[in-house]
This record gives C-alpha cells, sequence and structure tokens, in this order.
C-alpha cells in the first residue's frame, strides 16, 4: 500500500485497511443496491489449499469428459457419460440402467451424509472449498486481480473515471469472466454425448438443439453467479446455510475469532506494552481478504462460507507483531468459552451426533457396495395378461398369456434357456422367431427384449383358483440364471 | 387538507405520497408500481410484437396474405401443416412395416422378430378399435360374440381362414360374405317344446352330460333328420358351414340346459360386419395375425398349434 499514511500504520510493515464489513447484516439494507466487495489476495496455508482443490475441481469437471474407457464394440468409449438418447448412465466400469436409478439415489444419501459429518466435525468445510460457487468464484476474482490489481488498485479504478486504461481492463476481465462461463457451459453438455464428436458438431453448428440451450443457460449462469453475484448466492438463493445451522453445533471446528485472545481489540504501537489488551490490532485484514464481506470477529454468521482465508491473513499480521499466531483459527465455540474461564480445550470428534452420520455413512456405504457387487447382467420380468385373465380351451384346458421381459446388460449376445417352474403338466409356447422355443432364447447385446408366452394347464391338472409359477431364465454358457414369478390363473371354483 | 387541494401530500404514517384526491375521507396512496414488475411489464410489450413479426396475428384479411385469409408472420408458421407434415412422417414410418407385411406369411411373420413386434402392436391398435367393441378389447368374447383366445373356430381358425371372415364378414352385405343360417326350430314352429328338450338332451350327451335314457335316444333321432346335415351326425360341427362343435366345453350362447334350448328355440343368427372396403389390405393382415396369434390360430394343415 503506497499511499499508506503513517497514520494507518499499525507496526512496520503492517497496513492498516479502512475494509468495513458490508456483507454484515447489520450494514446490509434489504432493498440498498449492493455494496461491492474487494477481496485482498491473502498468502497462507489456507489459500493454498483452496489453490490446489481449485486445480483439482476444475481439472476434474473439464477434463473427465475426454478420459476413454474401452466397453468394447457397438459401445460407447467415453468414461463418464449420461446417454439420455439411450437411457443409460455409463461410470468407467459401471453401466446403469433407468430402472437402477437407485444407484444414483444412494450416492446422493452418501453425499449428504457426508456432508453431514463433515459439518458436524469441521464446519462448512464444503462451502468455503469445494462448492462449485465457491471455486468458480476464486476462479473469476483470479481473473479480475489479473486485470485490475489487488485490492486498493480495484477499488481506485471503480472510483476512476472512464478512460481507455479502465475500458480495456474491464473489458478485458469480462472476455475472460465469458470464455470461462462457455467453456463451463460447454464441457457440461459433453457429459451427455459424446465428447469429441459434440465438440465437433458443436462448433459445425449440427449439435442438438438442447446441447445449445444448455450451453446457453449454463454460460449464463455461470459469468452471472461466479462474476456479478458472487456472495449474494450464498447469502441469499442458497438453502445450506441455513440447514448449516442444524448440522453445526458448539463441538464442530469453524473459523473463529479467538475472542479471549482478541479483546480488548485496538492499535499498537510497536513500543508499547501488550499487558492490559488484547492480540487484535485492529488491522481489518481480516475483512480485507474476505470474499463474503464480514467480520469474522463478530462471531459465527450465516454468511460465513468458512474459507479460512481471515485466518491467513491475521497469521500474516500476527507473525509481524510478535504475537502467536492463531487468532483467528479453526476452533470450537466450547474451547472459545472455555479459553475465557481459563480452561483447557477439548475436541470430542467421538460423540453421538457424529457417530449416527459415520455409522449411517458406514450402512449406506456397505449396502451400496453390496448392490454393486451382486449387481447381475440379466434380468427377468414378467407380466400376466389381464384381459382376458384367462382362456378355457375346448378340451377344458386353460390358457394363461404372459409379457416376459428379459434384459441382457451384457455387452454380448447370449443364448438362454426359459423353464417354468410350476406343475409339470404345464406347457410352454414362446411366440416369436422359429428358434424360440424353450431351450433356446436369444438376446442380443445391451438389450431388454420382450417375449409372449402362452402357458396351458390341461384341465386334469386344475385345482383350485390359481397356481404359483416362476419363469427362470439361465444364461447356457455362464449359468446366471434369473427369477420373476407369478400365477396361473385357472378360473376354477 | 381542503378538497380541491392539488399540491401532493406525504402520508404520515407509511410515508408515502397520495394521489392528491380525497372521496368520503379516503384518500389513496400512490405506491409506484414495483420496478421487476415494470420491467416484465416492459419485456411482455416488446415480446407482444416480436410474436406479432414473427407468428400468424391478424385473422380475416383475405388477399393481404396470399392464398390465406390471415398474416402469416415471418415465420410462416401454420399448425395445420404441422400436424399435416406430422401425419405424413407418421405414415413413412408405418410404410416400412406395413411394406414388409405385404405377401408376408403367417410363419414368416411369426420368425421375423421385427415385424412380429409391428405386427402385435399395429394390430392391436386397429382390433381395439374396431373389434374391441364386441369381441371385448382382450378378445375375450361375450355371449354371441366368440372368444378370438380360444381354440375354437366357428368358420375357421387358420391365418387365411381368419383373414377372409375379417374381409367378407359373417352374414354381412358383402356379396361373398360367409352365411348359413340355423332355423328357428321353436319359434316357427318346426319342433314342439317337448322334442326341443329331447333334442337338448341329446346334444348336452354329446358333451358328456348324461339325462334320461328315453330322452336322449328319441332326441337323437330328430337331431339326425333336423340337425345332422349342418352339426355332422357325430356332432363335431362343420366349419364350411359355421357349424360349431357340440361335443366340446365350449358354448358361444352358454351351455346349460335353458340357454341351448332358447337358442335351438330362435335359432341365432350372429352378424360381423366385412372390413373388406374400411381396412387397407395390410391393416386386415396385420389384424388377422394379430388375432391369429392371441394363442388360438391353427396351422392351415394340422390341427390347433395354440393347444
Amino acid at each position: 500500500m503506497s499511499n499508506a499514511t503513517p497514520k494507518n500504520m499499525a507496526a512496520p510493515g503492517i497496513s492498516r485497511s479502512k475494509a468495513e464489513a458490508v456483507n454484515a447484516a447489520d450494514t446490509r439494507e434489504l432493498y440498498k443496491k449492493r455494496e461491492p466487495i474487494y477481496p485482498k489476495l491473502a498468502h497462507g496455508k489456507f489459500r493454498f489449499v483452496k489453490w490446489v482443490i481449485m486445480a483439482l475441481a476444475l481439472g476434474v469437471y473439464y477434463l473427465i469428459p475426454f478420459l476413454r474407457w474401452d466397453r468394447g464394440p457397438g459401445a460407447p468409449d467415453q468414461a463418464v457419460l449420461v446417454d439420455f438418447a439411450h437411457g443409460r448412465f455409463y461410470f468407467f466400469f459401471l453401466e446403469i440402467w433407468p430402472q437402477e436409478i437407485y444407484y444414483v439415489t444412494g450416492l446422493l444419501i452418501m453425499a449428504a451424509l457426508g456432508l453431514f459429518l463433515a459439518s458436524a466435525l469441521f464446519g462448512r468445510v464444503w462451502c468455503g472449498y469445494a462448492c462449485p460457487q465457491t471455486v468458480w468464484t476464486d476462479l473469476f476474482i483470479m481473473v479480475e486481480r489479473m486485470f485490475e490489481g489487488d485490492r486498493n488498485a480495484r477499488m481506485k479504478l471503480d472510483r476512476a473515471p472512464w478512460s481507455l486504461n479502465k475500458a480495456w481492463r474491464k473489458v478485458g476481465k469480462h472476455a475472460i469472466w465469458l470464455i470461462i462461463a462457455f467453456a463451463t457451459g460447454g464441457a457440461w453438455i459433453l457429459y451427455f454425448h459424446d465428447a469429441w464428436d459434440t465438440l465437433a458438431n458443436f462448433f459445425a453448428g449440427t449439435a442438438a438443439p438442447s446441447s445449445y440451450v444448455f450451453a446457453g443457460v449454463l454460460t449464463f449462469t455461470t459469468y452471472t453467479l461466479a462474476g456479478t453475484m458472487r456472495e449474494q448466492v450464498c447469502t441469499y438463493m442458497c438453502p445450506w446455510p441455513r440447514i448449516q445451522a442444524a448440522m453445526t453445533d458448539r463441538d464442530a471446528l469453524n473459523v473463529t475469532y479467538r475472542i479471549d485472545r482478541g479483546e480488548p481489540r485496538g492499535a499498537h504501537k510497536k513500543t508499547e506494552s501488550w499487558d492490559n489488551r488484547g492480540d487484535c490490532i485492529d488491522c481489518k485484514q481480516c475483512i480485507a481478504v474476505c470474499p463474503m464481506g464480514i467480520d469474522i470477529r463478530d462471531g459465527a454468521q450465516l454468511e460465513c462460507i468458512q474459507c479460512g482465508l481471515c485466518i491467513d491473513a491475521c497469521d500474516d499480521i500476527m507473525g509481524k507483531v510478535g504475537r502467536p499466531t492463531g487468532l483467528i483459527t479453526y476452533e470450537t465455540d466450547d474451547n472459545v468459552d472455555r479459553f475465557v474461564r481459563g480452561e483447557k480445550p477439548r475436541y470430542p470428534f467421538i460423540r453421538p451426533r457424529t457417530m449416527v452420520y459415520a455409522v449411517s455413512l458406514a450402512i449406506v456405504s456397505a449396502l451400496m457396495l453390496g448392490a454393486l457387487v451382486t449387481r447381475t447382467h440379466l434380468e427377468l420380468n414378467s407380466q400376466r395378461d389381464r384381459n382376458p385373465n384367462y382362456v378355457r380351451l375346448s378340451d377344458g384346458a386353460v390358457r394363461n398369456g404372459y409379457t416376459v421381459n428379459v434384459i441382457n446388460k451384457a455387452n454380448a449376445p447370449r443364448v438362454m434357456e426359459l423353464a417354468v417352474e410350476g406343475d409339470p403338466a404345464i406347457g410352454v409356447r414362446i411366440l416369436g422367431a422359429a428358434d424360440m422355443t424353450p431351450d433356446r432364447i436369444e438376446i442380443g447385446p445391451d438389450r431388454s427384449q420382450d417375449y409372449v408366452v402362452y402357458l396351458t394347464l390341461p384341465g386334469a391338472a386344475i385345482d383350485g383358483p390359481s397356481e404359483d409359477i416362476a419363469f427362470v431364465v439361465t444364461d447356457r454358457e455362464t449359468g446366471e440364471t434369473a427369477r420373476s414369478s407369478s400365477v396361473l390363473i385357472t378360473g376354477a371354483e | 387538507m381542503s378538497e380541491h387541494d392539488e399540491t401532493r401530500e406525504t402520508d404520515a404514517h407509511s410515508g408515502t405520497e397520495t394521489t392528491g384526491h380525497e372521496w368520503d375521507g379516503i384518500k389513496e396512496l400512490d405506491t409506484p408500481l414495483p420496478r421487476w414488475w415494470l420491467y416484465i411489464f416492459y419485456a411482455s410489450c416488446v415480446w407482444a410484437v416480436i410474436y406479432w413479426v414473427l407468428m400468424p396475428a391478424w385473422p380475416a384479411l383475405p388477399g393481404l396474405a396470399g392464398e390465406t385469409d390471415h398474416t402469416r408472420g415471418l415465420r410462416n408458421h401454420s399448425e395445420r401443416a404441422n400436424v399435416a407434415e406430422a401425419l405424413d412422417a407418421l405414415a413413412e414410418q408405418r410404410a416400412v412395416g406395413f411394406a414388409a407385411l405385404e405377401g408376408a406369411s403367417i410363419g414368416e411373420i411369426e420368425n421375423d422378430p421385427e415385424l412380429l413386434g409391428f405386427v402385435l402392436a399395429a394390430g392391436e391398435t386397429v382390433f381395439r378399435d374396431r373389434c374391441g367393441t364386441c369381441h371385448g378389447v382382450g378378445g375375450q368374447g361375450f355371449v354371441g360374440y366368440p372368444n378370438l383366445n380360444d381354440d375354437v373356430w366357428l368358420w375357421g381358425g387358420s391365418y387365411d381362414d381368419i383373414r377372409h371372415t375379417l374381409q367378407v364378414g359373417i352374414r354381412s352385405e358383402h356379396p361373398d360374405t360367409r352365411f348359413s343360417q340355423m332355423p328357428a326350430f321353436g319359434r316357427d314352429e318346426l319342433l314342439s317344446r317337448a322334442e326341443i328338450g329331447e333334442v337338448t338332451d341329446y346334444v348336452l350327451s354329446l358333451s358328456g352330460t348324461s339325462a334320461d335314457a328315453g330322452a336322449i335316444s328319441r332326441g337323437q333321432a330328430i337331431y339326425d333328420s333336423q340337425c345332422a346335415s349342418c352339426h355332422m351326425a357325430d356332432g363335431r360341427g362343420d366349419r364350411a358351414q359355421g357349424a360349431p362343435s357340440l361335443t366340446d366345453q365350449d358354448w358361444l350362447y352358454g351351455g346349460s340346459r335353458e340357454q341351448i334350448m332358447a337358442s335351438i328355440h330362435r335359432g341365432p343368427y350372429g352378424v360381423m360386419p366385412a372390413w373388406e372396403d374400411r381396412l387397407e389390405e395390410t391393416t386386415l393382415d396385420a389384424l388377422a395375425a394379430y388375432v391369429f396369434l392371441r394363442g388360438g390360430g391353427e396351422d392351415a394343415t394340422a390341427g390347433p398349434t395354440g393347444q
């Protein structure tokens, strides 16, 4: 800060900022225009972690559509693909059919439980580090910083009248933002069709209309949410801060200002004693770096996404004034109270709440894993004709019609046997191609096929209004079987 | 404040200006419309103009827009043309299946999974529209309307027989219709009530129901002279004349003694319309195949395949 006056110096080399917590609930007015926030670049371990997570998250998002996975001929070779046209979801070795959507449900339940557990242990780590809103906003602020400089330069530029210098910086920033936004929207559609084909078709103008619509919508939302709305998304639009209130508790680690150490706060000259005062020199660097525009010293608040950047800023200052770091730190509410009372901190990570989350997560994971391991490539469903319920033949026999659906999830054609469990007197007839006999059902790769099957029970074998039966298909080569139970209605009293 | 004061006053309670008028002591606040509402209103106005330029808008303007009597808009949009196009596309799509069906034998249909699927779907649609009213949408039939799922056929259950029946109908107005007529033995006083009772006892005995031996033997004599020419001496019926077998468990008009007596009394005269002039040839093919594949279809040469 070149224009800092000696008055603003808290200690040699330490700038004091006139930062105001513009997004704090007290200063925010419902109908007032949004006060822009100019987050200053922080340096430190949490900033570093955020850079790493940002690079990972963006890398995963942009590159995954281009990963290939060989599934043999006729099947798509994209590792992760949501194929709506053919009703398949491909995820590396997994291929999920629409009726197996419970895998996705299970995954969402696991994600929710994981989030609960993380919240109970470490507060809003999701919001601060991994949420797309945080990642993209961070990226957009980085671009903003490249064009317009850090906090003070940006504030100065915004106050300055329009000039060529201001114009190219603003235009450049928005141009890069739009390119990133377009890349975000563009990458999204790559998850739904083959990535390389979609890329070629997209720019040739021959991609599906929905591709352009979704790319356009996501370009727009990325640009506005990460570029112009930023903290407003978290403060006004996102339900998670509200849910968070139910998830966190006095024993969760949250980004916390150590009120026991900091107060009473105030400016400090190098020669002054640290007796009878707090460590906080009121330099307001924690506010200057905050992307949410709040003052962490006001305590836990809905607006705080707990990104830890104020910890980096404060640790930096504490180092310079020669006080221990950690004035702002990950700490539990309970421990802050203990510090005030002069007691030792305790960290009860294992407590009923975390155990319930952990055990639930383990159970759901085990169920999912079990379902995944025992997943078969063969499925059988049967539906008995209801109209007519049964047909009485001239010789007194009774016939029921069934639609038997065989699903071959394997990527190869298979030959199967169809057997009927129940009264051995039952005659089986499969309507279809000539070689579709009970001994031999052919089904193509990755297909679901319906067969019309007629079962006939001779009149002499009828006793009772219905008989329990079951269809069983068996793969001749692998021995894999699938079963579907049903009944045969005789119409007898 | 006087009644005709023109200056704007600000309402002390809400801080909002009033309209400056007073009605019987009631003043109205001049609350401005919310911005968002106004913006949506303006956007709607702009959209209305765009829509007006792009889409058909002004009706009843003969000559102004070529042959139509309304403006067509820049997009030249016509819902009617879209429907016609969709119908053409549908016909084109179906034509593939119907073309494959043309001249195919039932064996060929059954052995081609794609054709089979098409026939079952197309046939079911036509069946439900045209046949379900009498035979039931599942083809289960009602008293007087045969069940098409079973193995009992009055006029033959081969694919060709079924198709021919569909084409010409039964006792219909078609010149080549399948025709036969059972006399109304009771109503036309060809047989007495007692004789009808005796012949009923004999008919019942053909399918294994016992009755008074004397009545049966008297009934058999009547049967041999009155019924055997159509239903055959052994009671197995004759498909050439649409005469049902009297030896099985299936009774089109009911199998109780009273019902059989009633049938002999009035002489059933079931009618089915001819479909030749109402359905396309290939539609008839699909419909016949569908009925055949309901489970009761018979081989042209061998006995019933439907068990």
